[in-house]
């Protein structure tokens, strides 16, 4: 019955308890839309990173992270595959690459890019480019010497397939090393960037022109389910000689991202902070407003044998109430908003180039993390309850008389 | 035995810098089954007796014994559960609360006693018709007379038995046909049920149907006797 009596009493003044659970509602509403939002970008980049080469762990000769120079490459490639194949779990996906800093030119141009010797079968399995072959055809070994280069960088040479590509870069050597390759395909990336930094050709065939042997430059793996496995981690920590090896997971191989994604997640929180303050100056006065008009009934209900604290129930129920129906409303029309958005996305091209310098992707796609869904209903719900507590002492803190005959 | 005993009680209110003495020194004592109308002009204090009577408020002076319970040993809390188990309030307004039915006001003091809901609904019931409201069960305050809405207010006062019921002027937002019907009925259930009423009244009806008539002036009591 004291819900009863607090659902009534809530609409008692029906225009006042809509205005107040429509400032709710938009509030709740857009909290967990822009934390959709939000962690939808966070996705994007995480994702967007771990697709463009990185992998959820890669492992490195000691020292490259620090010198990426053909030098510190890993040797003895059969142990990394042992080790892998002994601690990796089922399902997982990894390839050998080799990724050298190297100079592209044709008769009228010259840049600088990351050429990249790749499995073809394998690296379809761990990076973006199975996915992303724009035209052409992807590489195989009946023509060992083509290569695939981005979207922007075949307009930016101003080429086309089948043309020529050189490529120089330092071998093992020290010596200058260079090979023609035939343009056989191009890729389209989330970012211009990529397409503009990455070159892909065959792996035995870069190690021969680099005089690489069967070194490679670094191993790139994708693990089953989420993104952080840290046991796996610490297991290719512990199997690979520290002398020789390195094992990194993404955060560290992308530190931007990880940084942006705290940025994201403090610009989240304070959201939710401004929202609230908003919202909660309307819950106080409202409930304020909604306790002195009823001022003599609390005297009632006190000279009826209700304590001081039960008084503060009743308010307390009155804001639960108020809160938990604008939270519904809330959050119904805010996953109407995620599932709506989730096959369009919202299209940021026109902010593209402000866009990718964030390293967000073109299209934001809104994702539901229970997490930010529980703190932007937690924060609302807590705080909320905790403004209305001053209302309610001060609904609890007249004597019986005071309240019936002074109000 | 006596069910509220009145020792030397004072009481003073403030009105910005003014103070008026409301009870001065106030002695009564009323047995158990009485009838009494505690009578005198506005201001005279007699209202201002039933709240410290009933622990509405706190005295200035003296001391205040209900049922064995002296209020200045007791906390707000205390006075509280007092009022729950212990006293029936009937106000001069009604006051019932508007979001609920004749039979949920009712209902109310027995929740708040933790009684369960059947019961409840169960004993609601049987008070209203004891009061003339059978069949009006769910009507909201604002359906029912004014009349109406006092009984209900009776009902609600009486329904968890308590020691003592206090109706400050019960009658006098009432016509003189229904506040008869009223008294009529409370005097049925003092002798019935042998519960304690004390009124505060200037109506002489209320005086007539009282046993016990104590008339109170300037916060004294002026005169005290058994008819």
């Amino acid at each position: 019955m004291y819900f009863q009596l607090a659902w009534r009493n809530l609409w008692r003044n029906t225009r006042r308890t809509l205005i107040i659970m429509i400032a709710v509602i938009i509030g709740v509403w857009s909290m967990v839309l822009l934390g959709s939002l939000m962690r939808g970008i966070a996705i994007g980049m995480i994702n967007n990173g771990i697709s463009t080469l990185t992998g959820h762990l890669q492992i490195h000769a000691k020292g490259y992270r620090d010198d990426p120079a053909i030098e510190n490459s890993i040797h003895d490639t059969s142990k990394v595959e042992d080790v892998l194949k002994n601690i990796l779990p089922d399902k997982s996906r990894w390839t050998m690459r080799v990724r050298v800093n190297a100079i592209a030119s044709n008769a009228r141009h010259s840049t600088g890019v990351t050429l990249v010797g790749i499995d073809p079968a394998d690296e379809a399995r761990v990076s973006f480019i199975g996915t992303a072959m724009a035209a052409g055809r992807y590489l195989s070994s009946d023509r060992p010497d083509g290569i695939l280069v981005g979207a922007a960088l075949l307009d930016k040479f101003d080429t086309k397939i089948g043309r020529k590509l050189v490529l120089m870069s330092q071998d093992t050597q020290g010596e200058i090393a260079s090979r023609a390759f035939r343009i056989v395909g191009t890729f389209k990336a989330e970012l211009e960037a990529t397409e503009k930094q990455f070159m892909f050709v065959i792996r035995q065939v870069s190690q021969q022109m680099l005089q690489l042997g069967t070194d490679i430059s670094e191993v790139a793996i994708i693990l089953p389910g989420p993104p952080d496995n840290p046991g796996v981690y610490n297991k290719l920590k512990s199997a690979l000689p520290s002398d020789q090896f390195e094992v990194h997971n993404w955060r560290e191989l992308l530190p931007f991202q990880t940084a942006t994604l705290k940025i994201l997640d403090g610009f989240m929180y304070i959201w939710y902070l401004v929202v609230f303050v908003a919202m909660g100056f309307g819950i106080v006065n409202t409930t304020l407003m909604a306790v002195y008009e009823r001022m003599r009934e609390f005297g009632l209900l006190k000279a009826l044998g209700m304590k001081p604290w039960w008084i503060i129930r009743e308010v307390l129920i009155e804001s639960f109430l108020l809160l938990i129906s604008g939270m519904i409303i809330g959050n119904a029309l805010a996953f109407l908003s995620v599932y709506l958005l989730s096959n369009s996305g919202i299209d940021l091209s026109v902010l593209a180039a402000g866009a990718e310098y964030a390293g967000m992707t073109r299209v934001i796609y809104p994702a539901i993390d229970i997490k930010d869904f529980s703190i932007a209903n937690l924060v609302v719900m807590l705080l909320g309850l905790l403004i209305s507590v001053y209302p309610a002492v001060k609904a609890a803190r007249f004597t019986p008389v005071e309240a019936l005959i002074h109000y | 035995m006596n069910i509220v005993e009145c020792v030397d009680v004072s009481k003073t209110y403030r009105q910005g810098r003014i103070e008026i003495q409301a009870l001065n020194n106030v002695n009564l004592s009323i047995a158990k089954g009485e009838f009494v109308a505690v009578a005198g002009p506005s201001g005279s204090g007699k209202t201002t007796l039933l709240n410290l009577v009933g622990g509405l408020d706190l005295i200035d002076a003296g001391s205040i014994i209900v049922d064995g319970n002296a209020f200045d040993q007791m906390s707000q809390s205390q006075l509280a559960d007092l009022r729950l188990h212990r006293v029936g309030f009937v106000f001069q307004a009604y006051n019932l609360i508007p979001v609920l039915s004749a039979a949920e006001n009712v209902e109310f003091v027995m929740l708040l006693q933790g009684i369960s809901a059947n019961e409840r609904r169960q004993r609601a019931e049987v008070i209203l018709d004891d009061v003339g409201l059978a069949g009006k069960y769910d009507r909201r305050p604002a359906e029912l007379s004014g009349g109406q809405q006092q009984r209900v207010a009776v009902a609600r006062a009486i329904v968890s038995n308590p020691s003592i019921v206090l109706a400050d002027e019960p009658t006098a937002n009432l016509d003189s046909k229904t506040g008869d019907g009223l008294l009529e009925m409370m005097k049925q259930m003092n002798e019935e049920k042998s519960v304690t009423f004390i009124f505060s009244t200037h109506d002489k009806m209320v005086m007539d149907y009282a046993r016990r008539l104590v008339t109170i002036r300037d916060g004294r009591i002026e005169d005290d006797r058994v008819k």
